[in-house]
């Protein structure tokens, strides 16, 4: 049942308006940071309360105006949509008291700045989860891009600027594609409406035209999502602060650049004509690769936020990998796979954060022994580190094993191998880092300086790692994600059963 | 009195600027309010008579000037296309009249009164070549805009007098085409109104004069709009002109040109003949490459100014592909862009004219640290520029959507391939003023006209500017009620 509520726009813009506010109390911190807070609450808030109407089957829509002739901007909250918008508006809440703890820690300039366009961001980016037609997605998903830029040149030095530039070549590029596939796609079938299963069939156009759209267009969600050869601004991007890297580089941005790829094939071209097309196979084949390429280049990389980037990327096209296989059990877990490297991979970044705030030490090279001053942390660290290989009972293994059933229900059992081998890999790249700072002794323990400790920043830490353990053992547990993904592949997979 | 709405449009500021000498005379400053007062007022009737003209059962309104009904007299025809117009350019004048104040402070009552004469002119010329209804009328406005126009450019400096007589050459060569044509026209027909100008023109279709005729009009409102290759006198014209009015002149001079070419060939003519097909495809390929060398161009450049009216060649080539896709999306696509280039050229003229008269700096390398300087101006900068590459939610990208689904319709997928070139091309040089505005050092500036409130500029300045900016904003969130007026005056060709 469709419900007229404001709720999803309300979700918007209560983080627009507390960029508002934040840009205006320039020159009064506190004030500042307690408009983000509340801004973050309030919408997590919003946000939960829409979620036992979605699991009910309802859709909360609301159509805010006519942007064109005959397309309008609205939001519609389905499975889909929940699941990422309540990933989204949940790590907000601990992302931005750790933002306030790392910027005063580490002195940063022109935080107005950066707590304006962060809460622009997660404005753009609670519309993109819940856009309800192409054009409106597309909207929110250049606001992302615009808003974001600033962020990744917030260190305003040369190195920065060639990070930014970088950004905005690929995802302007990225970005105008996706607009002539959403013009094809518009005027092949007349609609832009986001369909369960599929707003395009074959009948619809000529197949090489379907063919060159679906590729515009799954391009465009590639380039967010770093699926190699496309991923180059990623590694640049984490000049940006830890918490950027954290929330947006690790979870908003390259989480709707997947969240585009599975709206894309479920929603847009939907299973079954994916099937008959068939370029789909090579988009399986590219995240293939690149899960074990990342992976096997993580294992090279001494700068700690570099290595976690790698496992990013490796990470992203496993959701990826999953939405092209097509089945039922495979989409589930690129969506339970959403949720769990979000909550994985902001923990690492955080700690991350925590670790370079502390000890000033970029390298992994340079942490032995830390544990025994951030004894905290790095349990935190080792928690996430389980959870990315793929260990029972994290969040990490669920959403795994999901994906490797899917890949059978597909009869194709041979990407089996892949996540295998990219899990050895994972724990290849992550716990030998949990092993130096438990178990190797510091050379220079009594010179080491530390800086000062901040609750603001270790807190949400524990936070997520909690998240992590917790969905890993109850994976229904309340905001029922696991249901929620179940709920959208159903419906996406309505009368398909992935071709076995 | 309301059904004089029309008329008053282009009397009022007329009155207004033949009285202005007088009253500069008297007092120095009182000629300029007069002319201001007037435009507002033009605006206020020019809203009124959109009003009208939506309300009305066939949404068309005559009003014969004097009472003498065509063809002995002249009339005014307003329907939801030139209605929309006429708000439109009353509006940027309007605006761009209170942006004129500031630069006109220390002058004498000569200077003074001189500037809002032509200003007041340039707007009549304007608005009466919109709502007028007679071809040879068309040519009496193109004329008083062209000639105030060349008065503004001009005015600006040493330099400008070079652009202006270059552009007066130039212009008059167009306009003496465009009469010409008419001459032609009016051989055949028999008549100067563009009604039965374009019923009487079909039973002309295979003459060669009816070739001639739409050759010459093209030409010529080619020459006035700037369409490449025939723009060599614009970005002197542009770069030169009066910093207070290049806001009016690079948003809307350029424009009412593209908008008589649509008058002339979607509704005299109709698109559906064989001649005017032709000229269409030329007016495409025209466009492609204006689109693309004006890019490229507006690339090369270190005067803010400059690359602005480059870029503006290559933003008349949206409109000039619009037109050229002869189908509703394009034609849609094409007079949106008119709107909405209008405001944002504007916005990037004025904001450029704020640095001028508070730094006199125009080298677009030499803006760092801008957004400390003039808060307002870089935001409404920004805006400007992002709705120019054509990135949502900004009007910019409206426009270029609905060129995407004519171009799509009209099976010219070349026009998809050069608009999205054209949007990265544009995306390489806004965003290099945007990072040079906020992110580059601060450049060491020297005052001419120092500003010490928080603003960076005169309140009269930053008004609107910041009406400029947020009006490109709107217009994106509001494009859908625009492109609602324009739908409901399509030509004929296109309502089945």
């Amino acid at each position: 049942m469709t419900i007229i509520d404001c709720r999803p726009f309300l979700a918007v813009g209560i983080s627009l308006l507390a960029a508002f506010l934040i840009a205006f109390s320039n020159n009064r911190p506190n004030v500042r940071e307690v408009w983000s807070c509340i801004a973050s609450v309030v919408k997590f808030g919003i946000i939960l309360s829409m979620i036992p109407g979605v699991l009910d089957g309802n859709f909360y829509e609301y159509t805010l105006l006519q942007v064109t002739d005959t397309l309008s901007l609205t939001l519609r909250t389905d499975p889909a949509g929940m699941i990422f918008a309540t990933l989204a508006s949940m790590l907000w809440v601990p992302v931005n008291f750790y933002s306030i703890g790392y910027m005063r820690a580490n002195n940063e300039g022109e935080q107005t700045g950066y707590f304006a366009a962060f809460a622009i961001c997660i404005s753009a980016c609670m519309g993109i989860a819940m856009a309800a037609n192409l054009l409106t997605f597309f909207i929110f998903y250049e606001i992302l891009t615009l808003a974001s830029y600033p962020l990744v040149l917030h260190k305003r030095n040369a190195e920065a600027l060639l990070a930014s530039r970088k950004y905005l070549i690929y995802t302007l590029i990225s970005g105008q594609l996706f607009l002539v596939g959403m013009v094809f796609v518009y005027c092949v079938a007349g609609t832009l409406d986001f369909r369960a299963g599929g707003l395009l069939n074959i009948n619809m156009a000529p197949k090489w035209v379907l063919q060159m759209t679906f590729v515009l267009m799954i391009c465009a969600g590639s380039v967010k999502a770093a699926v190699m050869p496309l991923h180059g601004w990623l590694p640049a991007a984490m000049i940006a602060p830890t918490p950027v890297s954290a929330l947006l580089h690790a979870v908003a941005v390259v989480k709707t650049g997947v969240f585009a790829v599975l709206r894309i094939v479920g929603f847009v071209f939907g299973p079954q004509l994916l099937s008959q097309l068939g370029v789909i196979d090579v988009l399986a084949w590219f995240a293939a690769g690149t899960i074990l390429i990342s992976s096997i280049i993580a294992l090279r990389q001494d700068e700690l936020k570099r290595r976690l980037a790698f496992s990013t990327i490796g990470q992203l096209s496993y959701i990826v990998l999953g939405a092209s296989l097509l089945s039922p059990l495979a989409i589930k877990g690129a969506y339970l796979h959403l949720v769990a490297h979000a909550v994985m991979k902001i923990t690492l970044f955080m700690c991350a954060g925590l670790i370079i705030t502390r000890t000033h030490c970029h390298c992994i090279s340079e942490l032995a022994g830390i544990a025994k001053k951030l004894p905290i942390t790095c349990a935190a660290f080792a928690v996430a580190s389980f959870g990315i290989a793929g260990v029972p009972f994290f969040v990490g293994f669920i959403s795994k094993w999901n994906l490797a059933l899917g890949a059978l229900q597909a009869g194709k059992p041979l990407y089996i191998f892949v996540w295998v081998a990219s899990a050895l890999l994972a724990a290849g790249y992550l716990l030998p880092v949990v092993k130096m700072v438990y178990f190797n002794h510091d050379p220079n323990e009594n010179s080491r300086k530390y800086g000062a400790h901040s609750w603001c920043m270790l807190l949400p830490i524990c936070a997520t790692a909690v998240i992590s353990v917790v969905l890993g053992v109850f994976p229904d547990c309340y905001p029922h994600f696991f249901e929620l993904a179940e709920q959208a592949a159903n419906a996406i997979c309505y009368g398909w059963n992935g071709g076995w | 009195m309301m059904q004089h709405s029309p008329v008053m449009i282009v009397l009022l500021p007329l009155t207004a600027s033949l009285l202005c000498m007088l009253f500069s005379k008297l007092k120095r400053k009182l000629g300029a309010y007069i002319v201001i007062a007037s435009i507002v007022a033009a605006f206020v009737n020019a809203v009124i008579t959109l009003q009208r003209v939506m309300g009305s059962p066939d949404r068309v309104i005559h009003y014969a000037m004097g009472n003498w009904t065509p063809p002995i007299g002249i009339e005014f025809v307003l329907d939801p296309l030139n209605a929309l117009l006429a708000v439109l350019v009353t509006f940027v004048a309007m605006v761009v009249s209170f942006y004129g104040l500031p630069f006109v402070k220390d002058e004498d009552w000569l200077h003074v009164g001189g500037y809002y004469t032509l200003f007041g002119l340039l707007t009549v010329g304007m608005s009466g070549m919109i709502i007028t209804g007679d071809v040879f009328n068309l040519y009496v406005y193109l004329e008083v805009m062209s000639l105030s126009g060349y008065g503004l450019i001009a005015l600006g400096g040493r330099q400008s007098n070079l652009a202006a007589f270059r552009y007066l050459l130039i212009g008059t060569i167009g306009a003496s085409l465009y009469l010409l044509g008419v001459g032609y026209m009016y051989a055949m027909t028999g008549t100067l109104n563009m009604a039965d100008m374009g019923r009487l023109a079909a039973n002309y279709l295979n003459s060669p004069l009816f070739a001639m005729a739409v050759g010459c009009f093209v030409i010529g409102f080619g020459i006035k709009m700037a369409l490449f290759p025939l723009h060599g006198w614009q970005p002197d014209a542009y770069t030169y002109a009066h910093p207070a009015a290049a806001g009016l002149i690079a948003g809307c001079m350029s424009k009412v040109p593209s908008y008589a070419m649509i008058r002339f060939l979607y509704y005299v003519f109709r698109v559906d003949n064989p001649v005017v097909t032709a000229v269409l495809n030329a007016i495409g390929v025209l466009g492609i490459a204006g689109m693309l060398l004006g890019s490229v161009m507006a690339l090369a450049q270190r005067d803010f100014r400059r690359m602005l009216a480059y870029s503006s060649v290559a933003q008349i080539g949206y409109i000039a592909i619009g037109m050229a896709m002869g189908n509703m999306y394009g034609f849609v696509g094409s007079v949106l862009h008119i709107v909405n280039h209008a405001f944002m050229k504007c916005a990037l003229f004025l904001v450029i004219g704020g640095v001028v008269h508070r730094f006199g700096e125009v080298n677009l390398f030499r803006l760092g640290g801008m957004h400390k300087k003039m808060p307002i101006s870089s935001i409404a900068m920004t805006l400007a520029a992002l709705s120019m590459v054509g990135l949502p939610p900004t009007a910019g990208f409206f426009s270029k959507w609905y060129l995407m689904l004519g171009a799509f319709n009209a099976q010219q997928y070349i026009y998809i391939f050069v608009l999205v070139v054209s949007s990265l091309l544009n995306a390489i040089y806004f965003f290099r003023i945007i990072e040079q505005m906020f992110v580059q050092q601060e450049a060491s500036l020297t005052e001419v006209h120092p500003v010490t409130t928080r603003l960076g500029l005169p309140i009269s300045m930053v008004i609107p500017i910041a009406v400029m900016g947020l009006g490109v904003l709107v217009l994106g969130f509001y494009s859908s009620d625009v492109v609602r007026i324009i739908m409901s005056g399509l030509p004929e060709v296109f309502v089945r």
